[in-house]
């Protein structure tokens, strides 16, 4: 059976759960041209928590995304932030035009001045104290997301919102990603809001997962989401086995709806089953 | 052949190195955002706004403001109504306009417009209104410019970022755009419509080889289109070619030396 849609308060792993949700959405739709994109959507993330949005492409997860940010309005429903929620941003495939000069450390201090200390303290944090002057535009993907987390740490948020944070990271580098969220959690007590399209790597970390396809098909803790019958109607056959993913040798790959696609070998365009097939 | 400024000549410095310095922020902006094309399209209106200013009887700096405003709208409108892509809009939009401004310019009697004075630019004839212009006008987009430096960098940086962490980006990016259109109106009368655009983004592509900061991008800018200006000025005066076409052949010079010098570094 699936569990009620919106999952609220679940329980957390490690952190602290203390007083009220850091941002709660209530009955959130949002149409567009006369199309719906979302759907009576109920979410809540609490101080310490981890919770990840999932859902296919086209789901509407980057729109949800906007709207708690409160870059676009909702069509109904409140979006309630704690009182000024300070916040820290990473949005999707970020990248900047080599045509704009910046350093990372010009980037990592633009907002707010920051000591050196405090900027060399933050890289360090990340493992990116080597990228201090070098110019954005020459990052690579992981260097990137590494510098961008940096950048959303550096004033202590409240809450984090990360959109796809580990695109663009080779598999190894995605679970380091992951961890590195994981802990910075468990420094801060900060909230994070993540987004993903991939349960299998992210579901370590989470403490509570909403699968989204326009609506919220169901949501609770990462175990139960992956048995709960809507999430594999979702995502496709054979994602049940994920647990299983992270145990054995597995003999076979996704695509990228996260569908089973048997006997196929390995190409890039999979960097979990070319990755994990190398390593074990 | 003396050698020592005349008096216009000495205007044509002061002039064009005011226009140097307020153009080198809006030259920046239109890279990093890149509006080259958008920057064009509105100086190509800019002759439909002259002409309909002397039609009307109205400042021509204030009628090239009001139809450059208006084809941005425009565009913003087509944009959203119809399915061609944006750079033939600004096509469609830039050439129309200047059609327009060139058969105004014919029906008029009397008084026609300097046409070529206003494609080409004119440096050499600056009159006391204009000089005011530059100063009143210039002081006025290099005090909005100062105020919008931060926010539009994190625009051109990342719209989403920069909106997702509360900046009001609509409202900096139209403030942005009646800037621009300012700039080019008060600027057109001197270097001229057709080459505005090349004034404006020369200068900051030599620059960028220069810089590893927004901030030192600007300074390289002005300090590279001051001294365009000034050599460009010179050689005009001694060669006796059109002042406007000469700055931008200087600009492009400096550019290519630039890129020289990044290919033997590479």
């Amino acid at each position: 059976m699936p569990e009620p849609a919106p999952a609220l308060s679940a329980p957390v792993r490690r952190g602290t759960t203390n007083g009220k949700p850091l941002v709660s959405a209530e009955g959130l739709s949002l149409t567009r041209a006369g199309k719906t994109v979302l759907q009576s959507i109920d979410l809540e993330v609490m101080p310490g928590e981890i919770v990840t949005i999932i859902g296919p492409n086209g789901a509407g997860k980057s729109t949800l995304v906007r709207l708690i940010l409160g870059v676009i309005e909702p069509t109904t429903g409140t979006i309630h932030r704690k009182p000024h929620l300070h916040l820290g941003y990473v949005p999707q495939k970020f990248s900047i035009d080599k045509i704009i000069p910046m350093t990372v450390k010009r980037f990592l201090t633009f907002k707010d001045q920051q000591t050196d200390e405090h900027l060399r303290g933050t890289l360090e944090r990340v493992g990116v104290k080597h990228l201090e002057h070098r110019q954005v535009s020459d990052l690579s993907g992981g260097e990137i997301q590494r510098v961008m987390l940096a950048r959303a740490l550096i004033d202590d948020p409240e809450l984090l919102i990360l959109d796809e944070p580990v695109q663009g990271v080779d598999y190894a580098g995605q679970a380091d990603l992951y961890r590195l969220i994981e802990e910075i959690r468990d420094e801060h007590g900060c909230g994070v809001l993540l987004v993903s399209h991939d349960l299998h790597i992210v579901m370590a970390a989470s403490d509570r997962v909403v699968c989204l396809n326009q609506h919220v098909c169901c949501s609770g803790k990462p175990e139960s989401v992956l048995k709960d019958p809507e999430y594999q109607k979702l995502m496709g056959p054979g994602t049940e086995n994920a647990i299983a993913f992270y145990t054995h040798q597995h003999d076979h790959r996704h695509d990228i709806s996260g569908a089973v696609v048997e006997a196929c070998p390995p190409v890039n365009q999979n960097p979990i089953a070319e990755e994990k097939s190398g390593s074990k | 052949m003396s050698f020592i400024p005349d008096d216009f000549i000495l205007r044509a410095i002061l002039a064009g190195s005011a226009i140097a310095l307020i153009a080198a922020p809006m030259g920046c902006f239109i890279l990093w955002r890149r509006m080259a094309y958008f920057g064009a399209t509105v100086a190509h209106s800019g002759l439909l706004g002259a002409a309909l200013g002397v039609a009307l009887a109205i400042n021509p700096v204030l009628s090239v403001i009001m139809v450059a405003i208006g084809v941005a709208a425009l565009l913003i409108v087509l944009e959203r109504r119809t399915s061609l892509p944006t750079d033939a809009l600004m096509g469609f939009l830039a050439h129309t306009t200047l059609a327009g401004g060139i058969i105004i310019s014919s029906l008029m009697e009397g008084q026609r417009l300097d046409l070529i004075g206003y494609l080409f630019g004119d440096i050499f004839s600056i009159d006391d209104g204009d000089f005011a212009w530059i100063l009143i006008g210039g002081a006025m987009v290099l005090g909005v410019m100062a105020y919008l430096w931060k926010p539009l960098i994190a625009l051109s940086i990342h719209e989403e970022l920069a909106a997702g962490e509360g900046l009001n980006t609509e409202l900096i990016k139209s403030l942005f755009v009646f800037i621009l259109a300012f700039t080019i109106a008060i600027a057109m009368k001197i270097v001229g419509i057709l080459l505005i655009i090349a004034f404006l983004i020369i200068p900051p592509s030599t620059a960028r080889f220069f810089a590893s900061s927004p901030e030192a991008m600007l300074v390289w800018t002005g300090l590279i289109a001051i001294v365009s200006v000034v050599a460009g000025i010179g050689l005009a005066y001694a060669m006796n070619t059109p002042g406007g076409p000469t700055i931008v052949m200087v600009m492009a010079v400096f550019f290519f030396i630039s890129q020289l010098g990044s290919l033997r570094l590479a």
